[in-house]
């Protein structure tokens, strides 16, 4: 495909749709109907203890089942263990460029999360404490999109000790 | 278990580009001039699609020759509920074409109106559209004879 007639047809545009019916799964499901109580849920191992956060169904370390029993309230903060500027723009992300893209490793949790966090280029580095930005509540649903992005928050860098395992 | 498992639709979509490279750019610029070009082997067989390198000897190549807009069905499956995205909105053939003057076939679709007109050795010709840009959707085959 070309803009000009005359010009060497040189480059292939590629469009790739795929039409899924997702279905969340029992553990997932409950994550979400946390998520639009404005609630985090993670899994704690039976086995060694570790939070996995978004809760899954079982431990992919220990291959034990999580029941709800294995379940726990995490809080909506945490730090951020590893970031990036994105300068190249997403069809399908619709922020202004450059945007911060974040792990965020929540407190209590062992795993991170991937989100997208609203600060100053300048500003945002490793061990950076953020919390979750909420839409408002009445617009809640079962979906992460009911967090807009992460916000830093007033408390002091984390030690690297403290994240060092889960970068 | 107590509450049923959440379902939701979902799109995965994304664009792309690719730089088609020295074969396929000639091939997609003929394409938009309504001529189909393969590649010829150091022993005289012609491979269509083009390819930039011989699938036995890895041999590097660049004899693009100009093929007919015809050839023969070698296979061929009836699509009678198509896509979203498919080639054609009407039920349609996927085909195997061996164009004239070719030695491979090539996946593309057939025009046939029903599947009693699909048959394996049924000629076939392009019908491009009305205006092509070079890409492998400019043409569909239709029945020949």
């Amino acid at each position: 495909m070309s803009d000009d007639k005359n010009d060497p047809v040189e480059i292939f545009r590629g469009h790739v749709e795929l039409d899924y019916q997702y279905t969340a799964g029992v553990s997932a499901s409950r994550f979400l109907r946390a998520v639009e109580q404005g609630k985090f849920l993670g899994q704690k191992c039976p086995v060694d203890g570790r939070v996995y956060f978004p809760s899954r169904g079982s431990c992919p370390m220990h291959a034990v089942p999580f029941g709800d029993d294995s379940t726990v309230e995490l809080p909506d903060k945490g730090t951020v263990v590893t970031y990036s500027i994105v300068r190249v723009p997403s069809e399908n992300i619709p922020l202004e460029l450059p945007y911060i893209t974040v792990q965020v490793l929540i407190d209590g949790a062992d795993t991170a999360l991937g989100h997208v966090l609203d600060a100053n280029l300048d500003d945002v580095r490793m061990g950076m404490r953020v919390q979750a930005k909420w839409k408002p509540k009445s617009e809640w649903t079962t979906s992460m999109a009911n967090i807009e992005y992460f916000v830093p928050i007033d408390e002091p860098d984390a030690d690297y000790e403290t994240y060092k395992e889960h970068i | 278990m107590s509450e049923p498992s959440l379902t939701a639709p979902h799109q995965l979509s994304y664009t792309y580009k690719r730089s088609l490279g020295p074969v396929f750019s000639k091939f997609f610029t003929a394409l938009r001039d309504r001529k189909v070009l393969g590649m010829k082997r150091r022993d005289g067989t012609v491979l269509m699609p083009p390819k930039e390198y011989d699938p036995d000897t890895g041999e590097s190549l660049d004899e693009m020759v100009e093929l007919a807009d015809a050839g023969v069905v070698t296979s061929w499956v009836w699509v009678p509920k198509p896509r979203r995205q498919q080639p054609l909105t009407q039920p349609f053939a996927y085909a195997l074409v061996q164009l004239d003057g070719a030695d491979t076939a090539f996946l593309h679709a057939v025009d046939a109106g029903s599947e009693d007109k699909m048959s394996t050795g049924m000629r076939v010709k392009m019908r491009w559209a009305d205006e092509t840009i070079g890409a492998i959707t400019d043409f569909v085959f239709v029945p020949a004879e």
